[in-house]
């Protein structure tokens, strides 16, 4: 077996899910390729080389895959996997973007967002927001898989030795071009690999209120996330958002501050290690889930914490 | 312009999923269906901008078994002109749905297509892509903003990190993000009105596909499911569980 892992970065930095995306191709077993897409991207390049278990790196540094665009990193892709037994990459969402693509460009199925690796061609992952959890048989000879990077723990960053290859294929579908970003720039962890989150939900009331989460998780190291309501009504940004529909994470801590738990929100938090909840209705939902719960008004609970966390830490 | 939206028949976003004692998959035995959210989304979408006289038709197109019509009918009853039923009892998985929206799009030649990127039973993430793909089409996925520009589409993207715009060559396939808008319901005299509306019916084989499934479903489980913990007090009790019970700070 021979395995495809397509590099997730932004063209600075190469990010933490690849090396959980490596981990799982690992549990499938087999020749480890990575596959590095972008412009400029000869650091990250040397940074995947030097992961555990990755054979070797393949590069394709042109300006097309500068941004990403679906139609010109599907046919990139297409053309460099159709060789490999399997092609995965993570489930953000330049994966959830370009690799359908993939798929319907080799004309065989995808699995989306896996959890867990039965055998070459077994795979679980939830369904129903995580309200259920299917196992699901490949069929096809090439499978091309999304993975949840929560679902495995990354190989080590370091230690690894694979060779570098320049790739010459530009694949520039001509469909689509880029024309703007807006970036949130925070010094804060990323929230899908922060060891600690703290989100606020409806209950925050307006974007200013997040200041004292923030707080809080500049004294804990941690990154801060939202429930949809609180993104809808456009108190934060929704990159934020945490869920089904959102980011998915599972810190070793998760708060949870005016958030009422609602089963789509659950969906992306339910498997952090240890859930607290602030919430000042002793009947919502987020209290089956939480591990620690605090009835209370958050105006006067989230402050609070923040002083008895200086204390301790 | 003509635009086609395609609606997906889910258990609606309220119920409480069950997983059937043997495994074999979710009860969907009397549990109430409903418009997959984001593909109401894409129809009020499509809705706008025919009344910003971008869009001149609406054509609604949905894949599944003989209700799915209700569907259609509640999408006619927002704004749609006209719905095409592709009717089948079988399981239908992302790349044949592609497929045979693809078929749809040969002969009804839109210039926009609009999906929701997901839709909330089997959580893929890839309808849309993939028909995209198979067209020859681009993509604007996790749409929050859709301005149609002459020849172009300009879709605002909800990606990791923020915000990211593209400009699409028409035609084009755009998914629909929570944000894109807030979809309307539907007055009585419209869902009146709707059951007028023209309504095909035809047959994944009219269309020259076949199903096959290339996944197969080995079993389906209920998650591991957490214990609710204790409540704690007050703030310094929560601190100190933290850090002398739980060890997380
Ligand atoms: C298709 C679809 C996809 C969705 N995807 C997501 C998703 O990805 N992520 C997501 O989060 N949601 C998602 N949702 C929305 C979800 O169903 C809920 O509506 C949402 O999670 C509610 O957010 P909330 O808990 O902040 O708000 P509410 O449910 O309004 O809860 C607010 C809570 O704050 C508490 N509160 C208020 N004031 C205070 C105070 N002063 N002190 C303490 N507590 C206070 C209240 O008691 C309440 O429990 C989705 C819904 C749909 C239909």
């Amino acid at each position: 077996m021979s395995i495809l892992v397509i590099a997730e970065h932004d063209n600075s930095s190469l990010k933490q899910a690849t090396l959980n995306v490596v981990a799982a191709a690992k549990a499938i077993g087999g020749d480890i390729d990575v596959l590095v897409a972008g412009e400029n991207v000869g650091a990250i390049a040397e940074a995947a080389a030097k992961a555990e278990g990755v054979n070797k790196v393949l590069v394709a540094d042109n300006a097309v895959y500068g941004h990403f665009l679906a139609e010109n990193l599907g046919e990139l892709v297409a053309e460099v996997g159709k060789g490999y037994s399997h092609i995965l990459t993570s489930a953000g969402t330049t994966g959830k973007d370009f690799m359908p693509r993939v798929a319907a460009l080799l004309d065989v199925a995808q699995v989306s967002d896996i959890i867990r690796v039965e055998s070459a061609d077994t795979f679980v992952r939830p369904i129903y927001a995580g309200n259920a959890i299917a196992t699901v048989k490949a069929n096809d000879s090439i499978k091309v898989i999304t993975v949840r990077p929560t679902g495995f723990d990354p190989v080590a960053a370091e230690g690894g030795a694979a060779a570098i290859e320049q790739l010459d294929v530009v694949k520039d579908a001509g469909l689509s071009s880029f024309v703007g970003e807006e970036k949130a720039k925070s010094d804060r962890p990323d929230l899908a690999s922060a060891g600690v989150v703290i989100s606020g939900g409806r209950g925050m009331q307006n974007g200013d209120n997040f200041k004292m989460l923030e707080q809080v998780a500049d004294l804990m190291g941690a990154a801060v996330g939202a429930s949809r309501a609180a993104v809808d009504a456009g108190f934060v940004p929704n990159d934020m958002q945490v869920g089904q529909t959102g980011k998915i994470v599972a810190p070793q801590l998760y708060v949870a501050v005016g958030i009422s738990g609602a089963i789509q929100h659950l969906a992306g938090m339910s498997d952090s290690k240890v859930i607290v909840a602030i919430n000042k209705d002793e009947e919502a939902p987020i209290f089956q889930v939480a591990d620690y719960g605090l009835v209370a008004d958050l105006f006067e609970a989230v402050p609070q914490f923040e002083e008895e966390l200086k204390k301790v830490l | 312009m003509k635009v086609l939206v395609a609606v997906k028949r889910v258990i609606d976003y309220n119920v409480k999923v069950r997983v059937k004692p043997d495994n074999t998959g979710v009860d969907l035995a009397n549990v109430k269906m409903a418009m997959n959210p984001f593909c109401e989304i894409a129809v009020e979408e499509a809705v706008r901008l025919k009344e910003k006289g971008v869009a001149s038709e609406i054509v609604v197109v949905s894949i599944g078994p003989k209700a799915c019509q209700e569907q259609i009918r509640t999408a006619l009853a927002l704004g749609a002109d006209r719905g095409i039923h592709i009717e089948t009892d079988e399981e239908v998985q992302s790349l044949e749905a592609a497929k045979l929206l693809k078929a749809v799009v040969e002969k009804e030649e839109p210039k926009l297509v609009i999906l929701g990127k997901q839709s909330i039973d089997s959580d893929n993430n890839q309808t849309g892509q993939m028909l995209a793909a198979l067209t020859g089409m681009g993509q604007g996925t996790f749409a929050s903003e859709v301005v149609v520009d002459g020849e172009k589409v300009n879709v605002t993207r909800e990606v990791d990190g923020g915000l990211m715009t593209v400009a699409l060559n028409l035609p084009a396939v755009v998914t629909t993000d929570l944000r894109l808008n807030e979809p309307r319901y539907a007055s009585l005299p419209n869902i009146m009105k709707a059951k007028k509306k023209p309504l095909d019916a035809m047959s994944p084989a009219d269309l020259g596909v076949e199903i096959t499934p290339r996944l197969s479903t080995l079993k389906v489980e209920a998650p591991a499911s957490r214990q609710a913990g204790i409540k704690v007090a007050d703030v310094a009790e929560l601190v100190d569980k933290l850090k002398n019970e739980a060890k997380v700070i």
